[in-house]
């Protein structure tokens, strides 16, 4: 068989490689190539660790406040300071409208476009799908990036900018927001709701989630016009083009949980393995490099522990990224994780009828959309504008500490080891080094290389349409998988 | 618009965190698609935005460098990785086989300009520090040092030199306006200062505008994170020496990093990710921050401070380290 490359990747963050080889119709094996490597984890080392704030955002563009609640995480439990309320209410904020963002982005610009290829000319829908989604020149990118650029006025208010801000610290947020500050953020969240109520869902967020099984939603697919409602008109392509039978994994899944608030997180952490949620034990993560351009590390380590030193002409490597595993185990992370893991009910029903699939990620996404943003209106509310935002913290000699969230596409973990008041080691495990983390030690290969096995060719097809919706389904973010 | 028509735009990803195309959708009123098509501006490939991928876009990569397809501006994102060994290969061009660095020398070769988007492609940016494991520079500066990936004799077929659209994000204004610029026929060498940033923010410093220019004004200071006084004596802002608008343009609607209640770190400048001190921390001596206001005699700075000092209000002085407005401004009764 002869291996087809498939590159450059866009509509995702960063460069991608997906190398294939094709028989009888269908894609056979897979191979994912991050081409791109630039060192954080070496440039980090003998810093001030609260410099750790002004590179971490500088990962990666687009999860650019997840990288700061990481590693203002790391930075806390590492100094023992605690947070003020106020504090982590106003991250909780600053962390939920990027990743909203992000995931309206994902499906707007980068996911839905691939339905208007040319490939789907014959298709009943291709008219309306093409004249609203075409990339650049769809009728929904204007208003879907003005749309986007208003509810980031949130940004502008609470993190002086986006991406890049240097407002979150270890003892909560740098910017204390006033009375009248409190209702200019419901306002721009109230403009946000109106866009996702009349046109992604065509419908009160509340409704959308009373949906909780897919017999359900098969009934509101059914009860309205997808001209009306880009989720409808999802469903619709996802029952036609049958995407849930598209881009299956082995279908173990990983929340580390996001938003903290007293104690609690809002969405919730844990494993996931047929049926069963486990609690997550963080120290059972390792990072294998048997596959990767890297050396220097001859046994899986945990992120403490662990070494990032690049080789390019590592015998076995393929790829910059390193392959992580938990309890020695292939996880998918993101979306359809973190709402499983939470016990949405709709994700739980569709997961159990159908595991991991394209369709299954997308609607994961597109519901925590609704989920967040009540939350959101609700944090707003319990700012006490007055009382504190931040604590000061400082550095202590010797010690350590890790931060543990989500990005939008999945888990974030930085580990940091200080010594003299410097960075000694400071590791980066992120989402889509997970997702897309080559084969390990024992030959067993990462969440897209198993996903991407079976993907049908059509006729005449070099770089099969399937394999751009699979790869798009898991919104990969190459600059954080190697950094 | 078309390719003939258009002013075509070629926009790369190289060795950065993309983080200035995520800022360039922010554009906003218009957005950015309907501003650059009232500019009659044409993205020939866009990374977040076009449907090209793979085989598609390598044939648009060829045909430029081939010269059937005119390329008007390509714009650089991210620094460029010369490493391991100047072989390049920290950065491979997906699909291609080919270092980025190569590809951006033979797309510079065809270019009627060239600018180098964020402080990245600039300078070598964030990439750059530390150690600087993956040798990454910027497009024709490796920091303050002309050369760079291209050389410092380049010039992109208008004749001139790579335009540093540096930033660490860029505005998303300071690239439309640029390219519009362009566009227009209105943007020449005389518009670019040392670091051949566009003079249309790079004029100005990130201290005017500042909200907190009363607190400055008295040297009332903050002490810690989220007070409202002046930065720069002890939490490391770099505002009166840095060169952008973004505090009389603002960000995200009404946002910028001493809005936001944190230290502007120059981010536009070569070097700026290498302080040499705690970015959160001013430098001392003798009490004295090392960094003084741009254009301002030292001997003046220390008269003035210590003049200002003595007459600090004291609603200065107790607002200054609050993190909310505690003492408001007088009322004067007739």
């Amino acid at each position: 068989m002869s291996r087809t490359i498939v590159g450059p990747f866009n509509r995702v963050e960063g460069d991608l490689e997906v190398q294939i080889e094709i028989a009888q119709g269908e894609v056979k094996e897979a191979w994912v190539v991050s081409p791109m490597y630039r060192g954080f984890e070496q440039i980090l080392h003998g810093k001030d660790p609260r410099d750790a704030l002004i590179y971490t955002p500088r990962i990666c563009g687009i999860c650019s406040v997840s990288q700061s609640i990481a590693s203002a995480e790391a930075l806390a439990r590492a100094a023992g300071v605690e947070r003020p309320r106020n504090g982590e209410l106003a991250l909780n904020l600053i962390h939920a409208c990027e990743n909203l963002a992000d995931h309206f982005t994902h499906f707007y610009l980068f996911f839905m476009p691939d339905f208007a290829r040319e490939i789907y000319r014959d298709e009943p829908w291709f008219e309306p799908v093409q004249s609203r989604f075409k990339a650049v020149k769809g009728r929904a990118a204007g208003d879907v990036m003005q749309a986007r650029a208003e509810f980031m006025h949130l940004m502008g208010i609470m993190a002086g900018k986006w991406p890049h801000t240097l407002g979150i610290q270890p003892g909560g947020s740098t910017r204390g927001i006033e009375a009248k500050e409190k209702v200019r953020l419901l306002t721009i969240l109230g403009g946000f709701r109106r866009f996702l109520e009349q046109r992604l869902f065509g419908a009160p967020l509340e409704q959308i989630l009373e949906i909780a099984n897919q017999q359900q939603l098969d009934d509101w697919l059914a009860a309205g016009d997808p001209a009306e409602s880009d989720f409808r008109r999802l469903l619709q392509l996802s029952r036609d083009l049958q995407l849930d039978q598209l881009g299956k994994t082995g279908g173990r899944f990983m929340s580390y949980g996001v938003y903290s608030l007293e104690g609690e997180r809002t969405f919730r952490s844990g494993v996931w393995y047929q049926g069963k949620r486990k609690t997550l034990n963080a120290d059972r993560i390792t990072e294998d490099i048997s596959h990767s351009w890297m050396e220097g590390q001859a046994e899986p380590q945990h992120p403490y522990h662990g070494v990032t030193l690049p080789d390019a002409d590592a015998k076995a490597g393929y790829t910059w990224c390193k392959a992580p595993r938990l309890d020695g185990e292939v996880v998918e992370v993101g979306a359809l994780a973190r709402q499983l893991i939470d016990g949405q009910s709709l994700v739980n029903d569709l997961v159990t009828r159908s595991g991991s699939n394209v369709r299954n990620r997308v609607i994961a996404r597109l519901l925590e959309l609704p989920r967040v943003l009540i939350e959101m209106e609700q944090w707003v509310r319990m700012l006490q504008p007055k009382e504190p935002f931040c604590n000061d913290s400082g550095v202590k000699k010797e010690s350590q500490g890790f931060g543990l969230t989500e990005a939008a596409r999945g888990s974030l973990g930085h580990w940091v080891r200080i010594k003299n008041g410097r960075i000694l080691n400071y590791q980066i495990v992120a989402p889509t080094t997970w997702n897309f983390s080559p084969r390990d030690r024992h030959g067993v290969s990462g969440p897209l290389e198993q996903a991407l096995i079976g993907a049908p060719v059509r006729e005449g097809e070099k770089e099969p349409v399937a394999v751009q919706h699979i790869v798009r389904s898991f919104d990969p973010c190459m600059v954080c998988t190697v950094h | 618009m078309n390719k003939q028509t258009g002013f075509n735009v070629l926009w790369l990803q190289s060795g950065g965190c993309g983080g200035c195309s995520l800022s360039l959708l922010n554009a906003e009123s218009p957005s950015l698609l309907h501003t650059l098509e009232d500019a009659g501006i044409n993205l020939l490939w866009h990374p977040m935005l076009s449907e090209e991928t793979g085989s598609e876009m390598v044939a648009l990569l060829e045909a430029a460098v081939a010269g059937t397809v005119r390329l008007d501006a390509l714009c650089i994102e991210g620094a460029i990785l010369r490493g391991p060994r100047d072989s390049g290969r920290f950065h491979i061009m997906a699909g291609t086989g080919r270092p980025m660095l190569d590809w951006v020398r033979d797309l510079a070769g065809v270019a009627r300009y060239t600018l180098g988007i964020g402080t990245g492609a600039s300078y070598g940016g964030i990439t750059a520090g530390g150690g600087n494991p993956t040798d990454a520079c910027g497009l024709q500066f490796a920091e303050t040092e002309r050369g760079g990936a291209l050389g410092e004799e380049y010039r992109a077929t208008s004749g001139l030199p790579v335009i540093n659209v540096a930033g660490c994000p860029t505005h998303p204004n300071w690239i439309t306006e640029t390219l519009m610029q362009l566009a227009l026929g209105d943007f020449t060498e005389d518009d670019m200062d040392e670091w051949q940033r566009p003079r249309g923010y790079a004029d100005h410093l990130v201290h005017h505008g500042c909200p907190r220019n009363e607190f400055y004004e008295f040297k009332a200071s903050a002490e810690g994170p989220s007070q409202l006084g002046c930065m720069m004596e002890h939490m490391g802002c770099l505002g009166t020496q840095a060169h952008a608008d973004c505090n009389t343009r603002l960000w995200n609607g009404e946002g910028s990093c001493l809005r936001g209640g944190y230290a502007c770190i120059n981010c536009t400048a070569p070097g700026f990710q290498e302080p040499g001190h705690r970015f959160q921390e001013t430098p001392k001596i003798a009490g004295i921050p090392i960094g003084l206001p741009s254009d301002m005699p030292k001997a003046w700075f220390v008269a003035l401070a210590s003049l200002s000092k003595a007459a600090t209000p004291k609603r200065l002085r107790q607002n200054a380290v609050a993190d909310h407005i505690i003492v408001p401004p007088h009322t004067r009764k007739k």
